[in-house]
């Protein structure tokens, strides 16, 4: 391990040793900080970390939470807008803020530093000795949601982690459990208050059962100074049905672990991805879906944009296992290059033992085509409000599929805006 | 209206068109006719600023004012349309939100107040049914899964919202059968007028029958070889290129 990647554990481990101990959290800690100090941070020669360096994450001297910040709640409604008013937590560097929630529904969001026992799916699904950030997540974990879905309720729980102080760090745990039949809509959002930078380091895990459909939608809308690691796990059960979205739209370092088990006969997974990278912006989008039994289907479309000098990285992993016959597994990865300086490095990787399936898979490099381009010019259109039109035309189809359509149609403002200012159209 | 004096434009090293004069006034609607590969569709995306064309020679004038100065989208908001032989499909871009949005540019232009969601759509429907088209169209991404004759209708769709004072229609007959042309004819003589002017350009003759030509120009090989009126196009689809072809030999 490099020095640079010593310290940064060492000090990750410092700030392990202060977190106060006491409540429903002690194993989870504990196990993490067994387990990132046997892993450490990860070094390019690991597989899974070659394309991107943790280094200038590594190099920065985090702190956790100094203080219970007051935030008004106009500034927050600035950020995280769409607010779904209905099932809203609010933790802001990490830490639940109750003034800022919603109006909780009874039982349905549960704080973890407030509960008396854990849940039970936590860390039964993330894997804290194989991914070191999942390992870092559970030594500093302060709080977090536990949301149990159990009817059929079409309002949104939407979990807001607002970051605002210089430096901090902030690792939410967010434990999602559907009863079977269940139906409901998580929106796990990652924001920025005013522009110190910051990083997040969040773990998500997800039971879908028997039936249950359930969307989860991981926004990641930070400001352009900030870190963020990000992994959700999942196990969908017999006819269970999950859709994740995943929309990087801010941040100077971003990345994504997806992992999806199909547990049971007839389980299904849409993952729908989106990615921005402007500036010197760095993406990692790495998925794995695990077709463990017959009759599954996974359907998988990441598309990104990357302007300026950003950098993406896509890996997306497809297992079907040898008692997975009649998979049906579908996966896509086209990518736009706005700029010369852009870069993407896409790797799709099938691994397929059952002979009974049906697999396909396809990465695309692209830029905006030229005679789109002067079809709208030659209806009067300027030429880098058609490139912006083209671009956010590339990006809707993923926008379109989130859950609500009011948040299509903010992240879609999003989208364009953080296009237009990085001026990755001109 | 339109000055086109010794044209000659390339598409890569190949030069296409090698010196062509031709004068459209107010109100005229003239013809191209041509074999393929004589230029017919060079000179279409020549007027309309197409970046793959470059012009090497000779002067466009429209209204005056120098054509070949102007970025495309200029050419839109002084009035030029170009029907497009290939409309391009665009995924992701409604076609309500991409005609409100041209139209709002062209209104600005003309120094007119941009239309509201409203207004717009009263318009809209209005302009669909002269051209005989499902009003589901709009609310799908830009000519995507048209059929051939949904395109060339939302062409002249947007000719219809833009009113534009000179139309290039580059072989908008191409692929429609005999219903569908009738109707896309109608709709661009709903927009025949003393202030406005076509370049119609085909391969045959019979979308003449409809869109009535004042004068007709023969191209072959990169020039004009010869002009007429329009019973030249119907000398033509009785002798076929050849005849002109083998006329303009040395």
């Amino acid at each position: 391990m490099s020095q640079v990647l010593e310290q940064g554990r060492d000090r990750f481990l410092a700030l392990a040793a202060r977190v106060p101990g006491g409540g429903a959290l002690d194993a989870l800690r504990a196990e993490g900080v067994a387990a990132f100090t046997a892993q450490g941070l990860p070094g390019t020669r690991l597989e899974e970390w070659r394309y991107t360096n943790v280094a200038p994450l590594a190099a920065i001297e985090w702190s956790d939470a100094a203080e219970h910040l007051s935030v008004a709640r106009s500034a927050l409604e600035a950020v995280a807008s769409p607010v779904f008013a209905c099932g809203l937590e609010v933790f802001v560097d990490g830490v639940h803020h109750a003034e800022l929630d919603g109006t909780q529904r009874a039982d349905q969001v549960q704080e973890l530093a407030d509960a008396a026992t854990a849940p039970a799916a936590l860390a039964t699904l993330a894997d804290a000795k194989r991914h070191p950030f999942v390992a870092l997540n559970g030594a500093l974990t302060r709080d977090g949601a536990a949301v149990s879905l159990d009817g059929d309720d079409q309002r949104a729980v939407h979990l807001v982690f607002a970051e605002a102080s210089a430096d901090v760090a902030s690792h939410p745990r967010v434990v999602i459990e559907t009863a079977p039949g269940a139906r409901g809509t998580v929106i796990v959002d990652h924001v920025s208050l005013g522009l110190a930078r910051h990083y997040s380091n969040a773990v998500i895990e997800v039971r879908v059962a028997e039936n249950a459909s359930l969307d989860v939608v991981v926004l990641q809308r930070t400001n352009d100074a900030s870190f963020h690691t990000g992994h959700l796990a999942a196990r969908v059960e017999r006819n269970g049905r999950l859709r994740t979205h995943t929309l990087s739209l801010g941040g100077c370092f971003v990345r994504n672990d997806l992992e999806v088990t199909l547990a049971g006969e007839g389980a299904e997974c849409v993952m729908n991805g989106l990615y921005l990278g402007t500036g010197d912006q760095l993406i990692d989008n790495h998925t794995w879906v695990d077709h463990a039994v017959p009759h599954g289907r996974s359907e998988e479309l990441y598309k990104g944009v990357l302007g300026g000098r950003s950098k993406g990285v896509f890996r997306g992993r497809v297992m079907v296992r040898p008692d997975a016959q009649k998979t049906d597994a579908r996966q896509s990865n086209p990518n736009l290059l706005l700029a010369d300086g852009a870069e993407i490095d896409t790797k799709p990787q099938l691994e397929i033992y059952a002979d009974d399936v049906k697999c396909s898979h396809g990465s695309t490099i692209g830029r905006l085509d030229p005679e789109s381009l002067f079809y709208l010019r030659s209806r009067g259109i300027g030429v880098e409000a058609a490139r912006l039109l083209l671009t956010r035309g590339f990006a809707a189809e993923v926008l379109n599929a989130l859950p609500e359509p009011a948040l299509a149609e903010t992240l879609g403002a999003v989208f364009a805006d953080r296009l237009e200012r990085s001026g990755g159209v001109a | 209206m339109l000055e086109i004096k010794n044209l000659h434009a390339t598409a890569g090293d190949a030069e296409i068109l090698k010196g062509i004069d031709l004068s459209i006034g107010a109100g005229e609607v003239h013809a191209i006719m041509g074999p393929n590969g004589s230029g017919k569709s060079t000179l279409a995306g020549v007027l309309a600023g197409r970046p793959a064309f470059a012009v090497t020679e000779g002067s466009i004038r429209y209204k005056g004012e120098d054509l070949l100065e102007l970025e495309p989208e200029k050419r839109a908001l002084a009035g030029i349309f170009l029907a497009f032989q290939y409309p391009v499909e665009i995924p992701g871009v409604t076609n309500n939100y991409f005609l409100k949005a041209s139209l709002n540019a062209i209104r600005t232009a003309r120094g007119e107040e941009e239309v509201d969601a409203m207004d717009f759509l009263t318009l809209v429907k209005e302009k669909m049914k002269i051209v005989e088209m499902p009003q589901d169209l709009m609310g799908r991404s830009i000519n995507e899964g048209f059929s051939g004759g949904e395109k060339k209708r939302n062409e002249i769709l947007q000719m219809l919202l833009l009113e534009p004072s000179f139309m290039v229609l580059d072989e908008t007959d191409s692929g429609l059968d005999i219903d569908a042309l009738r109707v896309v004819a109608n709709g661009v003589n709903h927009l025949r007028g003393p202030e406005r002017s076509m370049l119609v350009i085909t391969h045959y003759q019979r979308l003449l029958d409809y869109i009535v030509p004042d004068v007709v120009h023969v191209l072959s090989e990169g020039r004009i070889v010869r002009s007429g009126g329009k019973e030249l196009a119907h000398e033509l689809e009785e002798k076929g290129y050849g005849w002109i072809e083998g006329a303009s030999a040395p």
